[in-house]
């Protein structure tokens, strides 16, 4: 895994996701509600995409939008060169939520089973890729156990090993730690890593936290609210071996201060 | 990793204790208020019936103490409210003290005066009531949840069914069906089902509806169809709903079939015995059926809960 180099950018290639000017306005009792304005985003092949703002800035919902569960209302957005919902049919992204979500009357195999269940997997090969993603997430031995039976971090890791079971190359996930506390979240962030240099996926990944974007991130996409849009795209220097205590670098903090003015410049635009 | 496995497992032992140490808690909170009911009953029944004990002494012009005033009020024939053990005993002679079966004519019939047999004859419409009303309040719900004009239009009749007394429709239920030919069993169990679907109906579009919104996002990112979703998500969710309502079900079933009975000149049956008993004053056949009545609602419920136990730990839903 050591020996591994950064997966990012080779060729410019045809993106996983492109959108331009994307609009999302949400009809709502109190009038319309702008979640989204002049979405402009490239995400290649093998990014680590971390998309960071205030709450009510749209992240969630451009994530959504990626992932077909919301539509908008003006401007293009394709994954993998089709449309979100071609996409979602052609089982192209693996979608983690903020709560790990596990069917409570499903055991942990059960619950990674579900997506094979549906897309039609034959019972052999639910088994071996049940064994190997569990695996991954390094959850041998628990497939047998109830979600309540497991802490919150290994629900989570369960829930990531559901994404994984129909190898997606593209992973959406929606603060998928923000519940947990953080010592484990520090522990996550490792096997995330570690995870995502081996299965050299797109990852996009929604957090409002600063140290989590820039410790994950190959790219930073910092938004704002009302309307949500993108203030600042920035690029991660950091090398593709990190552990935690990069987070005390220099480069690391840099990384970190420009991703805060970002979300600063983004609020003093609404006053 | 293995340490968390055996706190599970050590957490499921302590579940076990403490639950043998909540039964034999309840033990004797539940003695104390069944001790203080059978004292209460009695104070009652002496208060009830000693009227009728004094006004035969003063017609015989003989003088009672006290004590002969409190025995007598506790053996009357016709109490108007007897003493438990009349009650005990009454229930014991009609069950024990009665074959299920006697000969007659050189074979064995059904001998009316075993309350198990007329107990079976309530709860055979009882159970088939419940079994129609279940099913029939598992598919209106279904449709509920899944079709837009059953949601708007279901509902407000299923209430208005409730609001209609059931002693008044029953004998129609039964004269109109007795018309096209159906009698005995098959009336009292329309009956019955007419007041147990209602809480499965409820019950039921209430757990189907239970799953959240990103239990169903996450189904959609599968593509799943309609189809899918009931099967690998709205109904396991449904499922604790389900038994619960369906204790109520079978409780208002049994309530059902027992009403059937009243006004449509049962000869067999609990509410047959109830409707004779009143006829001719026998008040401890009352309450003997009552209380068999009673026995039988709780068996059912128990019987129910007990399913729900093991399905719920199956689907590791009960902790």
């Amino acid at each position: 895994m050591a020996a591994q180099t950064p997966t990012s950018k080779p060729a410019p290639v045809s993106p996983v996701i492109e959108a331009r000017g994307l609009d999302l306005t949400f009809q709502t009792a109190d009038g319309p509600v702008q979640a989204l304005r002049d979405v402009n985003l490239t995400i290649d092949k093998g990014d680590f995409v971390s998309f960071i703002g205030p709450s009510g800035c749209g992240k969630t919902t451009l994530l959504r939008v990626i992932a077909a569960l919301e539509h908008p209302t003006g401007g293009s957005i394709t994954v993998n060169g089709m449309t979100p919902d071609e996409a979602r049919r052609s089982r192209a992204y693996g979608y983690v939520f903020q709560a790990a979500g596990l069917y409570p009357w499903r055991t942990i195999e059960k619950n990674v089973k579900l997506p094979l269940e549906i897309m039609g997997f034959d019972r052999a090969e639910q088994e071996s890729r049940v064994k190997d993603v569990l695996q991954l997430v390094d959850l041998e031995g628990f497939g047998n156990k109830f979600p309540w039976q497991l802490s919150g971090g290994m629900q989570q890791r369960a829930s990531i090993a559901r994404a994984l079971a129909f190898d997606a190359d593209l992973l959406l996930m929606d603060e998928p730690f923000g519940a947990l506390d953080e010592i484990v979240r520090d522990h996550l962030n490792e096997q995330l890593l570690a995870l995502w240099k081996r299965t050299e996926k797109t990852i996009g990944f929604v957090t409002h936290s600063i140290p989590e974007a820039v410790y994950l991130s190959t790219r930073i996409v910092v938004m704002s609210p009302r309307p949500g849009r993108i203030t600042d795209v920035i690029e991660s220097d950091l090398p593709a071996e990190r552990p935690l205590d990069i987070r005390d670098t220099p480069e690391f903090l840099a990384i970190a201060h420009r991703v805060r003015e970002g979300l600063r410049a983004g609020h003093a635009y609404e006053d | 990793m293995s340490a968390t496995a055996d706190t599970a497992a050590g957490g499921g032992i302590g579940a076990l204790g403490r639950g043998l140490g909540r039964v034999s808690g309840a033990v004797l909170p539940v003695l104390t208020v069944v001790a203080c009911i059978v004292v209460l009953w009695y104070v009652a029944a002496i208060g009830m019936n000693r009227a009728w004990t004094l006004d035969a002494a003063q017609r015989q012009g003989v003088e009672l103490t006290a004590g002969e005033i409190i025995a007598d009020a506790m053996r009357q024939d016709r109490p108007v409210l007897p003493a438990p053990h009349q009650v005990a005993a009454e229930l014991w002679n009609t069950t024990m003290g009665e074959p299920i079966l006697r000969e007659r004519r050189g074979e064995y019939r059904p001998n009316p005066r075993s309350l198990f047999f007329h107990a079976w004859q309530t709860l055979a419409p009882t159970l088939m009531g419940f079994v129609i009303g279940g099913l029939a309040g598992i598919l209106l719900a279904v449709g509920i949840v899944h079709n837009r004009a059953m949601d708007l239009s279901v509902m407000p009749w299923a209430i208005a069914s409730q609001t209609i007394p059931i002693l008044a429709i029953a004998p129609m239920i039964i004269v109109v069906l007795n018309s096209i030919g159906l009698e005995g069993l098959i009336p009292k169990s329309l009956i019955s089902a007419y007041l147990s679907f209602f809480p499965v109906v409820v019950g039921m579009v209430k757990g189907l509806r239970s799953p959240g919104a990103m239990d169903l996002d996450l189904l959609r990112t599968y593509s799943a169809s309609g189809a899918e979703t009931f099967w690998k998500l709205r109904l396991p969710a449904s499922v604790p709903f389900l038994f619960a309502s369906l204790k109520v079900g079978i409780a208002a079933a049994l309530v059902g079939t027992i009403v059937a009975e009243l006004p449509t000149g049962a000869r067999f049956g609990l509410g047959a015995r109830l409707l004779t008993g009143s006829y001719y004053g026998q008040t401890i056949q009352i309450w003997s059926a009552l209380f068999m009545a009673a026995i039988c609602a709780a068996a059912l419920v128990a019987t129910l809960s007990f399913v729900e136990r093991v399905t719920l730990r199956r689907m590791g839903l009960d902790r």
